[in-house]
């Protein structure tokens, strides 16, 4: 059970009040991409055990979108931020890194 | 005891004499003599193996039971081997198995980092159909169906195939017309379903609720030859055939790396050492996506913990399955008398073996209605696997840009009933190149536009 805090009004409630959104930070590949950059946005996700960024929204809340990070084998959440940015902030990395050093995730670490 | 004659004993000791001698049993297992070569032998069973019998039980009581041997043996990994296959769950083992008996593949190691049938084999809800929606589905899921029909005898083993029937309830009009277009489907592919009637869904299972009140039931898809197996058994039978062919189980070996060379495979390194093979073969369900990335190649897949759940046993009351998809909740009976119920997959991705508790909640609620009898059930056992979703929700078997690896996973929710079918196909993969059973299942389908989208037939809300 995931317990989540919306970065926009600021409740904090159990996953039931939220809605899980699937990897964060895809950049789209549609015209002029090549089939690989195309197969890779359409088709391929990041599924690491451990750190991993992703979209969620407030569905029975406001009904806003955000970004989280969270372990995927413990579910710890290492921290929620605002849907409008296309990496995660870096006070977020910092959490990460003082919590699983070394770790990365897509190009990030 | 207390002195004077005692039958029993004298009996017993007349029984233990005959025993000992060595060919006191013998004409029990030379069960033809038509056909040249020990059965064992043309079964392409070791004959240093003891076969289970009613006979080795006879003997065995007569003899204390301490000629019991283990089921497979535990040895250590070699150097080097023809294939490797990473995963002792039904899948591997069953790939393994298939590699021997079908293509004489025999230098084989099966490698597993917890212990054998610990991870989605022993975690599912046992449950074996194949009315499947789309052709190649229908292809593996059947021929999966048919080898369990005689799994038990192929494997000296007893799996406890019970073909019970499999009926999947049709609760909107839209479910109807669903169900209805996989029965034709099915008649197509030559796989035995039916749709029926709501009164013969209430003959056949007379504990359910047919009137609602939000969701009736409507018909079902009935397919009388679907049915249960023990788990377990499944992959202990696998597991002690594939020691018999002389291949290595190897437990609690874990793979940290994949060593390649030129694009091709040479050898894994293990928390045993390392060790080279020719071919490898991942099957690893939840956790193949982590094992590709340490072999240089990503896949089409996400892992979620998918739950189960059982009630304390009673009496026997619902001999076929039920599964109820718009409401989301799946039951049957086991032998022991408890209801094993399935539940529903977590919404994130996660590797955790529990699931999320409201998931419960949502499958106990929707089956309280449809069985109002299990409403004062107590339940015994919770647990979760880790299920590897594909996006068409069909497995992948197939080759990868690794020459000398391919893989077997991507089952989803829905890998038990696969595992002989998986396995047959498999092997005819590694061994050949190529299957017919596999062809639609590349990893690289998605990509080619060439889905098997099961995600609204396969039988449970994804």
């Amino acid at each position: 059970m995931l317990t989540l805090t919306c970065p926009y009004c600021g409740v904090s409630g159990e996953e039931t009040e939220f809605h899980a959104g699937g990897e964060a930070h895809l950049k789209r590949f549609i015209s002029g991409s090549t089939d690989a950059e195309f197969d890779e946005y359409m088709f391929l996700r990041e599924n690491p055990k451990g750190v991993h960024f992703e979209r969620w929204r407030h569905v029975y809340g406001c009904g806003k979108w955000f970004h989280a990070a969270r372990d995927t084998n413990t579910l710890e959440v290492f921290g929620t931020y605002s849907a409008q940015v296309s990496e995660p902030p870096k006070e977020i990395k910092d959490k990460i890194s003082a919590k699983r050093p070394g770790w990365s995730w897509r190009n990030f670490k | 005891m207390t002195g004077g004659f005692q039958p029993y004993d004298a009996l017993m000791s007349l029984f233990r004499e005959f025993a000992a001698l060595p060919v006191a049993f013998d004409w029990a297992e030379k069960d033809s003599k038509t056909t040249r070569g020990h059965p064992r032998q043309r079964r392409g069973i070791r004959p240093d193996m003891k076969r289970y019998s009613a006979f080795a039980i006879a003997r065995e009581a007569l003899r204390h039971h301490t000629g019991w041997e283990r089921a497979w043996r535990s040895p250590e990994p070699k150097k080097k081997y023809d294939a490797i296959i990473v995963g002792a769950g039904g899948h591997g083992l069953a790939t393994a198995y298939y590699l021997g008996k079908n293509y004489g593949i025999k230098n084989v190691a099966i490698l597993e980092k917890g212990w054998l049938g610990g991870g989605n084999t022993g975690r599912n809800t046992t449950i074996i159909r194949s009315n499947y929606l789309q052709d190649p589905s229908a292809a593996i899921y059947e021929k999966a169906r048919s080898l369990y029909e005689t799994m038990s005898q192929d494997l000296n083993y007893n799996v406890m195939f019970s073909p019970r029937g499999v009926m999947m309830l049709a609760q909107t009009q839209h479910e109807i017309r669903g169900y209805k277009r996989t029965a034709h489907a099915n008649k197509l592919q030559g796989v035995a379903t039916e749709f029926i009637s709501p009164q013969r869904v209430k003959e056949l299972v007379p504990i359910i609720n047919i009137d609602g009140p939000r969701y009736p039931v409507l018909g079902a898809l009935w397919q009388p030859r679907g049915g249960t197996a023990r788990h377990d058994a499944v992959a202990w039978g696998y597991a002690r055939a594939c020691s018999a062919m002389g291949m290595d189980v190897i437990q609690q070996c874990e793979v940290t790396g994949v060593r390649t060379e030129g694009g091709k495979v040479i050898g894994v390194d293990t928390t045993k050492g390392a060790i080279d093979c020719d071919k490898l073969g991942l099957v690893v369900a939840g956790h193949s996506g982590v094992l590709a990335e340490k072999a240089g190649f990503r896949l089409p897949i996400e892992s979620l913990a998918l739950q189960a759940l059982v009630s304390e046993p009673i009496k026997p009351c619902m001999n076929v399955v039920v599964m109820a998809n718009t409401v989301h909740g799946y039951m049957s009976q086991s032998d022991k008398g408890e209801m094993v119920i399935g539940g529903g997959t977590d919404g994130f991705n996660n590797y955790t073996q529990r699931g999320s508790f409201h998931h419960i909640e949502e499958t106990v609620r929707a089956l309280n209605e449809t069985f109002p009898i299990i409403s004062r059930l107590k339940m015994l056992r919770q647990w979760g696997g880790i299920v590897d979703m594909t996006g068409d929700r069909s497995p992948l078997l197939s080759k990868t840009p690794v020459e000398g690896i391919f893989v077997n996973c991507g089952w989803g929710t829905g890998g038990f009933k696969a595992i002989p079918g998986s396995g047959w196909a498999m092997a005819e993969l590694m061994a050949k190149g190529h299957s017919p059973l596999t062809d639609e299942f590349s990893m690289f389908r998605f990509r080619e536009g060439r889905f098997i989208d099961e995600s609204v037939a396969a039988g449970v809300a994804h």
